[in-house]
């Protein structure tokens, strides 16, 4: 509602300012730029002082209430933890907007609750009062501006300027932020559990730290089988995936007349294209049932329904476009000269390929299949809902074994204390998995782009 | 050193030619079987999910005739909508199917007559009886739907040849079903539930309206937020940002943050946007958020190819004019670069409504029923919707969830035919 008027005085500044400017420039004076500039000033001036006012008020408005509201309790409620404190605030907060409460009727969170309610109107009533009266005066400053002292694109530029820079900025503070959110509740976790039983431990059962009778009482936090899990996981991915995609991509570049290229680069980039959630139901319900029986059908017994092997097919499948697209870039960049001499010299196609291209074009060629790795690290929905919860340290595919996405998934899902170890575990394993692809990524990039400049 | 030696080479070349164009032939083929055996996968996948998922869209109705008479209904003489809402329609549907089939008396029997019709039966007459209460005492001629045993029977994904034990679908069931049909009293026809319910714990009530619109709820706030950060990104970093250590600090990030894993955004939306800012759970704004800082990367990458293949004449040309360095920009550049970065908008606006692992993280998984109609109701998405889906166990379940996939898979396939037929269309060569 204020936002609404807000924007209707702003188009109103706008258009009077111009206005007064355009009838400036009219009675002959010389105004440094043209009237929208003028309107543009005015608007800004009405809306930014305005909505900055609004958004501290706005902030900072919960913890006024708090506080002013935590005064009216009395003395024993005032000194209760900040947990229980919170709960009957939540309450109060509860009784005042009508909602469902805990606790029945009880006399003095209604006269809370109505001070609550109290200082909310007016606080309510003198913020839009305040954010008005400084949209006006910003407004009125804006018009007394026009002039010819005033060199508004200039202004106007300036202030537009500032907004692209701020945007380019948000790409660092996500970055900032993933760091930080990430590293804060890993040093949490690791205050209670050492890193070195997470680094080193073999054994993961995080759930069984809800239980505080328990010895230790704090479940077992060992990551190595899921680091384990990952990486069997992955591999079996980087099996499917860098053959076919590798063997894909040469084909596409080297061989394929350009009608069939046209039909099929498309085709293949639907692969990259189709949500993971549907690989994962893929992988689920038809790829891991078939795997099963095959392999029970060949004599192996004991083929867990969630087998590493179901997954990372799948994962492999899904990952093949993108080492083709990557590895075809590569491949054509090598320059022809170096294909014709190879040719001239009397080598078959293939030869030449295997012995001149792939070689020049390797060091790109091993940045994609770094950031092919990568994706299988971070891949998520298709290992939640084909590979198995259970932490198994083994190497035998046809088992059953979880990786670091899985157990994020399954830790921080659904409600949950933001305390235990058990939720903040998540957060370090996402700390490892953030860390170990920003790797991955990084050297690929460098790869890449050292092995650009070599052919450019 | 003589003619004898040269021809030797020759010979030895000629001897191995067979054998190296063999190799030739087969390096060939592993090319060609590579690119096959990727686009039978895609066909695999896409007819399985196309088999699976087509039935969900047809529905077996079965036709009751319903007495509503106000003590089976346990409804007094003026019912106001409270008692119309907590009536016994279940009651209704109970008594007119005990009147079509009158010899069935054991408790069991009957039992399993009722589950001919699905529970969501009732609702169907609650609200037609809540928008016309004169219906009380009339008896009427419905449609209800059948319940998920009676369905995948009439699909004959129930093999009657079995055992009865080892059929969820008893051998009376069968014989009422048999003659039901023979009778016309059941039919197949298209399944407008499915678009215009929300989630439910019955398959055959189960739709995708709610999830729908959570995912466009939060793709809007997606586009609304990242698409003129990106854009400005784009433009500050492609035609004003001096090459700098803090402008490659920013280009590092970009290509960085592109490559991160989904997931770890998602934890990122869970540790600030929830814990911090305190904002609703399970909510579209958050989960818009969460996408828009994911696909932020994508589109400034692509935006800034497209403000690069604008040719530099034509900002030699304004700037000729009188142009200021921003009018270039946003009166000449821009434009022209916009198709191509609508291109890549769409493109990651598809990514966008694809994901599903940021948003398990804010809490968007909760099963719900209503539809979304605010940014802070909370909602589920498409994708999220069909992962809840396949966990269940329920035959239905298996087709729904193919057959939303299949819906999710048509949206996209449209958004990535717009791109690129605007690609086409406005492409230009300079």
């Amino acid at each position: 509602m204020l936002l609404l008027i807000i924007f209707v005085l702003t188009s109103i500044a706008y258009v009077v300012g111009r206005s007064r400017a355009a009838t400036l420039r009219k009675n002959g004076e010389q105004l440094h730029s043209l009237p929208r500039y003028y309107g543009y000033l005015t608007a800004i001036y009405t809306a930014v002082p305005a909505l900055l006012l609004l958004a501290i008020w706005s902030a900072s408005e919960p913890t006024f209430l708090k506080q002013s509201t935590v005064k009216t309790l009395p003395a024993e409620v005032q000194s209760l933890p900040q947990g229980q404190l919170d709960l009957v605030l939540n309450d109060i907060k509860n009784i005042a907007t009508g909602g469902i409460t805990q606790t029945a009727d009880d006399p003095l969170r209604e006269a809370s609750a109505k001070h609550y309610n109290d200082r909310k109107n007016t606080s309510q009533l003198l913020k839009s009062i305040v954010v008005l009266v400084a949209s006006i005066l910003g407004a009125l400053y804006g018009l007394r501006k026009i002039g010819i002292h005033t060199r508004a694109r200039v202004f106007v530029e300036r202030a537009m300027m500032t907004v692209l820079i701020a945007c380019s900025c948000i790409a660092i503070f996500t970055t900032v932020g993933i760091v930080l959110s990430v590293l804060f509740e890993s040093l949490r976790f690791f205050n209670k559990v050492p890193f070195t039983e997470f680094a080193f431990g073999l054994h993961w059962s995080p759930q069984t730290s809800i239980r505080a009778d328990q010895v230790g009482s704090s479940g077992s936090f060992g990551a190595v089988p899921i680091f384990a899990g990952t990486l069997l996981i992955s591999a079996i991915a980087m099996l499917v995936a860098v053959p076919f995609g590798l063997m894909s991509a040469i084909y596409l570049a080297e061989y394929a007349s350009s009608n069939v290229r046209a039909w099929a680069k498309p085709l293949l980039e639907i692969l990259a294209g189709i949500p993971t959630v549907v690989y994962g139901f893929f992988a689920a319900l038809t790829v891991a049932p078939l795997v099963r029986d095959i392999f029970e059908g060949v004599g192996f017994e004991d083929v867990a329904s969630e087998s590493a092997l179901a997954a990372g097919l799948v994962m492999g499948i899904m990952i093949i476009p993108f080492v083709s697209s990557l590895s075809d870039d590569v491949i054509t960049a090598v320059p022809q000269a170096m294909r014709d001499g190879s040719l001239g010299l009397g080598a078959t196609k293939s030869e030449t390929i295997k012995r001149v291209v792939i070689p020049a074009a390797l060091p790109g060629i091993v940045g994609a299949i770094l950031l092919a790795v990568s994706r299988a690290i971070g891949e998520t929905m298709i290992v939640v809902m084909a590979a198995g919860l259970a932490a198994n340290l083994t190497i035998n595919p046809l088992e059953a074994v979880t990786t670091v996405t899985v157990q994020i998934v399954t830790l921080l899902t659904g409600d949950q204390a933001f305390d235990s170890p058990k939720t903040l575990v998540a957060f370090a394993l996402g700390l490892m998995l953030f860390i170990t692809t920003l790797i991955l990524n990084v050297i690929a990039l460098v790869v890449v782009r050292k092995y650009r400049e070599q052919y450019e | 050193m003589n003619a004898q030696e040269k021809l030797n080479t020759t010979e030895v070349v000629r001897g191995s030619l067979k054998r190296r164009y063999a190799r030739e032939k087969r390096f060939r083929l592993f090319g060609l079987a590579a690119i096959t055996a990727s686009l039978t996968f895609l066909a695999v996948l896409l007819i399985t999910i196309t088999v699976r998922g087509l039935p969900a869209f047809k529905q077996t109705f079965i036709q009751l005739e319903v007495t509503l008479d106000s003590k089976t209904l346990g409804v007094g003489e003026n019912p106001d909508i409270n008692e119309l809402r907590k009536a016994n329609y279940n009651g209704a549907i109970k008594k007119s199917l005990t009147a079509l089939f009158p010899d069935v008396k054991k408790r069991k029997d009957k039992k399993a007559l009722y589950k001919l019709v699905s529970k969501g039966g009732q609702y169907d007459l609650q609200k037609r009886v809540m928008a016309d209460p004169s219906l009380i005492g009339e008896t009427l001629k419905v449609w209800l739907p059948v319940g998920d045993d009676t369905n995948s029977y009439i699909q004959g994904n129930i093999d009657s040849s079995l055992p009865e034990k080892k059929r969820r679908f008893k051998d009376n069931q069968i014989q009422w079903v048999d003659q039901l049909t023979e009778d016309k009293q059941i039919q197949r026809r298209f399944n407008s539930t499915f678009f215009e319910r929300g989630d439910s714990r019955e398959p055959e009530m189960a739709g995708i309206k709610g999830s729908l619109f959570g995912s466009m709820l939060t793709l809007m706030v997606t586009l609304l937020l990242s698409f003129p950060v990106a854009v400005a990104t784009a433009i500050y970093l492609e035609e004003f940002a001096p090459k700098n250590r803090w402008t490659d600090i920013i280009e590092v990030n970009i290509n960085n943050l592109a490559a991160v894993p989904s997931i770890v955004f998602g934890l990122l939306g869970l540790a600030i946007f929830i814990n911090f800012f305190s904002l609703p759970r399970s909510a579209p704004i958050v989960g818009g958020l969460v996408l828009s800082l994911m696909t932020l990367p994508t589109i400034i990458i692509s935006a800034r190819a497209a403000l690069k293949s604008v040719p530099p004449s034509i900002r030699d040309a304004a700037l000729g004019v009188g142009a200021s360095k921003l009018q270039v920009v946003f009166h000449h550049v821009l434009p022209l670069a916009m198709p191509g970065i609508l291109t890549g908008t769409i493109i990651g606006m598809a990514q966008a409504l694809g994901e599903t692992a940021p948003l398990l993280m804010i809490g968007m998984v909760a099963f719900i029923v209503d539809v979304p109609t605010s940014l802070t109701d909370p909602a589920t998405v498409l994708p999220v919707q069909i992962y809840q889906w396949a966990d269940l166990p329920e035959k239905g379940f298996v087709e729904k969830t193919s057959a939303a996939i299949m819906v999710l898979l048509a949206f996209l396939i449209v958004m990535n035919a717009v791109a690129v037929y605007l690609r086409r269309k406005f492409e230009r060569k300079w």
